[in-house]
C-alpha cells in the first residue's frame, strides 16, 4: 500500500487540515494522536472518501480516491475497514446480522456468510455472543462486534477514529490487543485516539496533530 | 446483480416490513386512501361523461320533407342526406309511419286518421343522427339546404346549452382528476420518506462498509413496492365492491340515470390504480433515498 500526501485547506473557512504529507505503508500500526479538532476525524474521513479534500491527492493500494469516479467509491471502500467511536451498529440486528450484513452488502454468497462470520465473532471473543442484540451487550462487546464487521472482509487497511473513546482503560487495552493482533496478519491500522496511556503502551508509530497540521512523526513513538 | 444478493434483497425487504410495521401499515393506509378518493374522483368523472355522451347520443335530427315532395323522390332524397360529411345515421319515416307512433303515443284503440277527417296531415320526413355531437347544427344547416325540405329542427338552443354543459363536464373532470392524482402522489411520497428516513444509518452503514447503490436501494424499491401494490389492493377491493353495490342499487332505484356498468371500464381503472400504487411506492422509495446515499 503506498499512499497519503495531501493538502486540504477546510471546508466553511476553518482549517481542518493544511499541508499533510504523509506515507503509511503495508502492514503498518499508526497513531495519529492530537487534541480534540486537530483534524484526526477528517484525516479519517478523507481516507474513506466520506469526503473529499478541497485540495490534494490521496492514493490508497496504488490509486488516486480522488479522481476516482462514484461508483468506484464502493469497492474503494470494501478494501478499507471502518471502526466508529459510536460503534454504529444496528439496533435491531444480532450481532450475528451486524457482521453478515457487512458481507452482504458486497454480495457475497449466503455459505461463505455463514462461515466466516462465526469465525470472526470468535476471534473477537464474542463467539457465544452471535444472537444477543447490541443493546444487551456492554461497550467493549460493542466495539468488538464493530472490529468484527470491519474485518470480516479481510480489508487492507482498518481505519479506527477513536476505537477506545467511550471505554474505560481495561476495555480500551482489549480492544487495542484484538487490533494489534490483526495487524500481525498484515493489515494495516490506522488509529485516530486522545488516549495517551494506549499509546505509550504499544509503541507504535505516532503521527500528532495540532491545529490541522502534522507536529510529528515517529516511529515507536509515545503521546 | 447475483441471485443471492437478490434474495438478500427481498429477505431484508420483508424484515424491514415487519420491523418497521407500525410505519408499514400508516403507509399502506395512506396509499390506500389516497387511491380511494383518487378512484371515486375517477369513476365519478367517467360517470359524467358517460351521460354526457347518453344525453348527446340521442340528438337527432328532424328533417320535415315538402308535401308536393313524391314518395319516390323522398325516398330518393336518401342519398343525399347521407352524403352530408358527419351524418351516421339517415332513416326514412313516412307519413304513414309517423301517425303510427303518433297513434301509439295517444294509446291504443285511438283512430286518429279518422279523427282527422281521413287525411294525414303529417308530412314525410328523414330522422338524422351525427357521428358527433358538436356537428348537430351544422349538419341542420346543411340538410335545410337541400330541395324539398321544409324544415329542420333539431332543438335548437337546447343542444348548444348540452353541449357547453358536457364540455365544460369532461374539462373539469380532467383537472379534478389531475388535482387528486397530484395530492395521491405527494401523501404517498411523503410517507415514504418517513419509512426511507427512518433507516437512514442503515443506509449510511450500509455505504460506509462499501455497499454499491443498486445494492442498497434493492430493498427500498421492493418494500415501496409491496406497500404500494397492497394499499392499491384494498383500494381497489373496496372501490369494487362499493361500485357494484352503487350501480345495483341505482338500476333499481333510480333506473332513468345512466350509470356506467361497463366492466372493462371499470377493470381499466382499477388496473390503472394497482400499477400507479405500485409505480408510486417503488419510486417514492427511490427518490426518497437519494439524499441519503450521498455519502
Amino acid at each position: 500500500m503506498f499512499n497519503v500526501s495531501k493538502t486540504y485547506n477546510g471546508e466553511a473557512r476553518v482549517d481542518a487540515l493544511c499541508d499533510i504529507n504523509l506515507h503509511i505503508k503495508k502492514g503498518e500500526f499508526v497513531f495519529i494522536v492530537g487534541p480534540s479538532g486537530a483534524g484526526k476525524s477528517t484525516l479519517a474521513r478523507l481516507m474513506i472518501r466520506e469526503e473529499l479534500p478541497t485540495k490534494g491527492q490521496i492514493m490508497i493500494d496504488g490509486r488516486s480516491i480522488i479522481r476516482m469516479k462514484e461508483r468506484e467509491v464502493p469497492y474503494l471502500r470494501r478494501k478499507i475497514g471502518f471502526i466508529f467511536q459510536d460503534f454504529r451498529l444496528l439496533m435491531d440486528r444480532t450481532v450475528y446480522e451486524n457482521v453478515a450484513f457487512a458481507l452482504e452488502a458486497l454480495e457475497v454468497p449466503r455459505s461463505v456468510v455463514r462461515e466466516r462470520v462465526p469465525a470472526v465473532l470468535e476471534m473477537v471473543g464474542l463467539g457465544d455472543k452471535l444472537n444477543s442484540y447490541p443493546y444487551q451487550l456492554s461497550g467493549g462487546q460493542q466495539q468488538r462486534v464493530c472490529i468484527a464487521r470491519a474485518v470480516v472482509n479481510d480489508p487492507l487497511i482498518i481505519i479506527a477514529d477513536e476505537p477506545t473513546g467511550n471505554l474505560d482503560p481495561d476495555t480500551s487495552w482489549g480492544i487495542m490487543s484484538i487490533l494489534a493482533a490483526i495487524n500481525k496478519r498484515g493489515t494495516t491500522i490506522v488509529t485516530a485516539t486522545h488516549d495517551r496511556e494506549i499509546v505509550d503502551r504499544m509503541k507504535r508509530r505516532v503521527i500528532a496533530l495540532s491545529e490541522g497540521r502534522i507536529v510529528r512523526d515517529d516511529e515507536r513513538g509515545a503521546y | 446483480m447475483k441471485p443471492s444478493s437478490f434474495s438478500y434483497a427481498i429477505r431484508d425487504a420483508l424484515r424491514s416490513l415487519w420491523r418497521n410495521r407500525f410505519m408499514s401499515l400508516a403507509s399502506v393506509a395512506t396509499v390506500a386512501i389516497s387511491l380511494l378518493v383518487l378512484g371515486s374522483a375517477w369513476l365519478l368523472v367517467m360517470n359524467t361523461h358517460h351521460l354526457a355522451k347518453v344525453m348527446e347520443s340521442e340528438l337527432e335530427i328532424n328533417v320535415y320533407l315538402k308535401n308536393e315532395v313524391t314518395r319516390e323522390q323522398a325516398l330518393a332524397l336518401k342519398e343525399q342526406f347521407a352524403a352530408i360529411p358527419g351524418t351516421a345515421e339517415v332513416v326514412f319515416v313516412s307519413r304513414e309511419e309517423g301517425l303510427k307512433t303518433l297513434e301509439q303515443r295517444f294509446g291504443k284503440g285511438t283512430d286518429l286518421l279518422e279523427a282527422l277527417g281521413g287525411s294525414n296531415p303529417l308530412p314525410d320526413m328523414y330522422r338524422l343522427k351525427a357521428l358527433a355531437a358538436e356537428e348537430v347544427p351544422r349538419i341542420a344547416g346543411d340538410a335545410g339546404k337541400i330541395p324539398g325540405v321544409e324544415k329542420v329542427r333539431y332543438g335548437q338552443g337546447f343542444v348548444e346549452k348540452l353541449l357547453s354543459l358536457t364540455r365544460w363536464l369532461r374539462v373539469s373532470g380532467i383537472v379534478a382528476i389531475f388535482a387528486v392524482a397530484l395530492a395521491a402522489v405527494f401523501l404517498i411520497a411523503t410517507t415514504i420518506r418517513l419509512t426511507v428516513y427512518a433507516r437512514r444509518h442503515e443506509v449510511a452503514i450500509m455505504k460506509l462498509v462499501g455497499a454499491t447503490n443498486w445494492y442498497i436501494r434493492w430493498p427500498f424499491f421492493l418494500e415501496g413496492m409491496i406497500i404500494g401494490f397492497v394499499g392499491a389492493l384494498i383500494s381497489v377491493a373496496s372501490l369494487y365492491l362499493f361500485y357494484s353495490k352503487l350501480t345495483e342499487n341505482i338500476a333499481l332505484t333510480i333506473s332513468f340515470l345512466p350509470v356506467m356498468t361497463d366492466k372493462q371500464v371499470l377493470f381499466d381503472i382499477l388496473k390503472n390504480l394497482l400499477i400507479l400504487g405500485t409505480g408510486l411506492g417503488a419510486l417514492g422509495s427511490a427518490i426518497s433515498l437519494r439524499r441519503f446515499l450521498k455519502i
